[in-house]
């Protein structure tokens, strides 16, 4: 990843054109050609540093419901445990932190009720309680680094 | 919100990420039979409607060098967590805030924040000034780093919509 790279990611975190020509319009402002931005997006995405490249939505205006979790999750099931969780589709994100709470992860569902249920059978595989951390209010919106 | 079939079928075809091709929007109306201005009309309008929040990219921090990722939380009087959240947000280095319910008596934290950086002694500074800022000194704190990241995903929002697309991506959905 070079300079240019880090350019467009830092222009890319904070929305794309909605236009007939966007990546034309992205290199525009980043004094590049257009085939030049699509380049090396399609390099960033390859090499896993885009981890998404489109649009985000707002899960609760469709519909949906997204909860954080947290287990404490025994040292020597860790493994097995993480395996069972992460094999859930509804499991968009699960990190390992060092806490009593040691395995927090990020459940994505596409109607409230399905919470819950997915909860429920968490804890059954798994036999660990799951505690469930809703958002009540949230301050800031934007995941936005400097790359 | 009542979405209608083409919203559906709209949010279905860019799920799985822009194309990569000059005109990424005429491509995506080929695949769901609308032209280019019915599809730029179409997400203008769930952006106008906050369905929508954006189009753009989220990154992998990890890829990215970012390998301290430090969840702070305190635990903050109700009536104070409104105050103490907006000078949090102030900071440049402050990711995400949020509140969320304690959960007793394994968890008596309401606050959240997030930081992300590249080292771990500058991301435990700036906890430091983030507690300061924001008045939190002497309130119960737990700073919770990320050990290893198992799973960063996409949620998929459209799985049994129609025309629905394939979804291969990642999301950095607030919570990380």
């Amino acid at each position: 990843m070079d300079d240019v790279d880090r350019r467009l990611v830092n222009a890319l975190q904070g929305g794309f054109p909605i236009a007939e020509r966007p990546y034309a319009e992205v290199a525009k402002m980043l004094g590049l050609a257009e085939a030049e931005v699509i380049e090396r997006l399609a390099a960033l995405r390859e090499a896993g540093v885009l981890s998404r490249f489109g649009p985000m939505y707002d899960a609760e205006r469709l519909g949906g419901a997204v909860t954080l979790c947290a287990m404490a999750v025994p040292e020597e099931r860790f493994e097995a445990v993480a395996a069972i969780v992460n094999g859930f589709p509804e499991v968009a994100h699960n990190y390992a932190r060092a806490h009593a709470l040691n395995m927090w992860f990020v459940l994505a569902v596409e109607r409230p009720e399905q919470i819950a249920a997915t909860i429920a059978r968490i804890e059954v595989a798994t036999g660990l309680e799951v505690l469930n951390l809703p958002k009540l209010d949230e301050y800031f919106l934007e995941l936005k680094l400097t790359a | 919100m009542a979405l209608s079939a083409a919203d559906r079928r709209l949010l279905a075809a860019i799920e799985t990420g822009l194309p990569l091709v000059p005109r990424p929007f005429l491509v995506v109306g080929e695949r769901i039979g609308l032209t280019e201005a019915e599809v730029i009309e179409g997400l203008r309008s769930l952006l106008a409607r906050g369905v929508l929040r954006r189009l753009g990219i989220v990154v992998r921090h990890h890829e990215l060098g970012y390998r301290a990722n430090a969840m702070t939380v305190w635990d903050v009087p109700d009536e104070m967590v409104r105050d103490a959240a907006a000078r949090l947000v102030a900071l440049p280095f402050v990711t995400l805030c949020y509140r969320r319910p304690r959960r007793l008596p394994l968890w008596p934290y309401n606050l959240f924040c997030m930081i992300h950086g590249r080292d771990r002694a500058r991301v435990e500074a700036e906890i430091e000034e983030a507690t300061r800022a924001a008045g939190l000194m002497g309130l119960p704190r737990a700073v919770l780093f990320s050990r290893r990241r198992f799973k960063q995903q996409g949620a998929r929002y459209t799985a049994g919509w129609p025309a629905q697309g394939e979804a291969g991506w990642t999301t950095s959905i607030a919570g990380s």
